[in-house]
């Protein structure tokens, strides 16, 4: 097929599927298709969404292309969904998690370490919204519990992988500057 | 745009910190008012931990990260601690270690250095501390960056779920096996209109003048043939209890040719009055 047929076959798929749609389901539902050419379609469909101004735009998020809206719309779009913007993370469940995701797999006695505080509680949140999970015990004494990001954080950070993670060492000379 | 992005950042927190003199101001004049009581619940409530008083302490004192003076962050440490204390707020145990960690970098730096070991090569008592330091202002920034980002995300929004066949098998239906429900449905709803029919509307003088009509011909009718016209059991119950009233009152005979046979009923000629009497009611 070409890519121009593939476009708009993919822009369907994209479109009714719940979770970001990887290359690998399409080149799978697209039978005979190379993953190169998927991929050139999904590209090329994300540039005519920017260049038509739509209010909707495609975004590599966890591995996978969505459909969503534009973020200069969300006023509109929350109005109508009558969204409130969703519970935030506490100061503490989001320095936790940043540690999490900069040093995973990591146990909550290395994060007491960096943090110079118990995050018990903030793990707790953490789980509880499903932005990490456990990754196994570690083989030291008293095997502790291991924990990493989840795909859920990718989605709710808007990373398409970890390696998006702004730099830790960019962060380094905040405090000389 | 990376850079741009955390001078941004950097904006609210030097913000934070510039608030923060007017309650240390407070501490200094060891006022006890209550309204500096105030300033330091909400001033207090952003130090999430040691390293985060650190951090502001240093940052107040607009000295650099990497070469503390420890005697002086110490004793405004311990003064904050003190504070704390008076105001009632549980200083919790991470606290504490921090002071005694403090105490004991300053008491290092007072000790004379050991004349054996090079001066390059003397390690700065602090050097952990600065680590542990820098490690989380990387990781306060980080999460900061984190916020931005979830804060841009939650303004972007996916179409809403769609209801596939995995949550609602119903929904894989055809339009022929809807239409074969339908008629199920149909079916199912004129039965249950029958029996309402037979219970409000059937009675015994109806059945009564049924079977008399059935047998005025003359001719024996088999009883197992007027039994089987009945659609309900309570019909049935209705039909036996009529053919025993005609029986009663004469009004037709019953007859068994042999023993298990058919049981056949015919119209008695004598006393057809009294049976058509009886009917009536």
């Amino acid at each position: 097929m070409m890519i121009e047929e593939l476009k708009p076959i993919i822009e369907s798929l994209i479109f009714v599927s719940e979770e970001p749609m990887s290359i690998r389901q399409l080149v799978a539902i697209l039978e005979g298709e190379s993953a190169e050419d998927i991929e050139a379609a999904c590209e090329e469909l994300g540039r005519e969404f920017t260049e038509r101004g739509s209010g909707l735009e495609l975004r590599q998020v966890a591995g996978g292309y969505r459909l969503a809206t534009r973020v200069e719309f969300s006023e509109y779009v929350r109005r109508y969904l009558k969204a409130q913007p969703s519970a935030r993370l506490s100061l503490a469940a989001l320095e936790t998690l940043a540690v999490i995701a900069y040093k995973q797999p990591i146990t909550i006695p290395e994060i007491l370490e960096i943090r110079g505080v118990t995050s018990t509680s903030a793990i707790k949140t953490l789980l509880d919204r499903r932005l990490i999970v456990a990754k196994g015990h570690k083989q030291v004494v008293g095997r502790p519990m291991m924990y990493g990001t989840s795909k859920e954080f990718l989605i709710h950070f808007g990373l398409n992988d970890l390696s998006e993670l702004p730099n830790l060492e960019d962060f380094e000379d905040l405090m000389s500057s | 745009m990376e850079k741009t992005k955390e001078k941004d950042e950097k904006g609210p927190s030097a913000h934070g910190a510039a608030r923060g003199p007017g309650a240390q101001a407070a501490l200094e004049s060891s006022s006890a008012e209550a309204e500096a009581a105030d300033q330091y619940k909400v001033r207090l409530a952003v130090f999430e931990g040691p390293l985060d008083l650190l951090l502001f302490l240093i940052r107040k004192e607009e000295v650099s990260i990497y070469d503390i003076p420890i005697a002086r962050v110490t004793q405004q440490y311990l003064d904050y601690l003190r504070a704390m204390q008076e105001l009632d707020i549980g200083v919790a145990g991470e606290f504490l270690l921090m002071a005694a960690t403090l105490i004991q970098i300053k008491s290092q730096m007072l000790l004379p250095r050991d004349p054996a070991i090079p001066e390059d090569q003397a390690e700065d008592p602090r050097a952990e501390l600065v680590n542990q330091l820098l490690e989380h202002q990387k990781f306060k920034a980080a999460a900061n960056a984190l916020h931005q980002r979830a804060t841009i995300e939650s303004a972007t929004f996916t179409r809403g779920e769609i209801e596939t066949d995995k949550d609602n098998p119903e929904v894989a239906s055809t339009i022929f096996r809807l239409f074969e429900v339908f008629q199920e449905v149909l079916s199912r709803k004129r039965a249950i209109t029958e029996i309402e029919i037979a219970r409000e509307e059937l009675t015994m003088a109806e059945k009564i003048t049924e079977i008399k009509r059935l047998v005025s011909g003359g001719a024996a009718v088999s009883a197992r043939e007027i039994f089987e016209r009945a659609r309900s059991r309570r019909e049935l119950v209705l039909i036996f209890l009529a053919v025993l009233e005609l029986v009663k009152e004469l009004a037709i005979r019953l007859e068994q040719a042999d023993t298990f046979g058919e049981i056949t009923i015919t119209r008695r000629e004598e006393g057809p009055d009294a049976g058509g009497g009886a009917g009536d009611n």
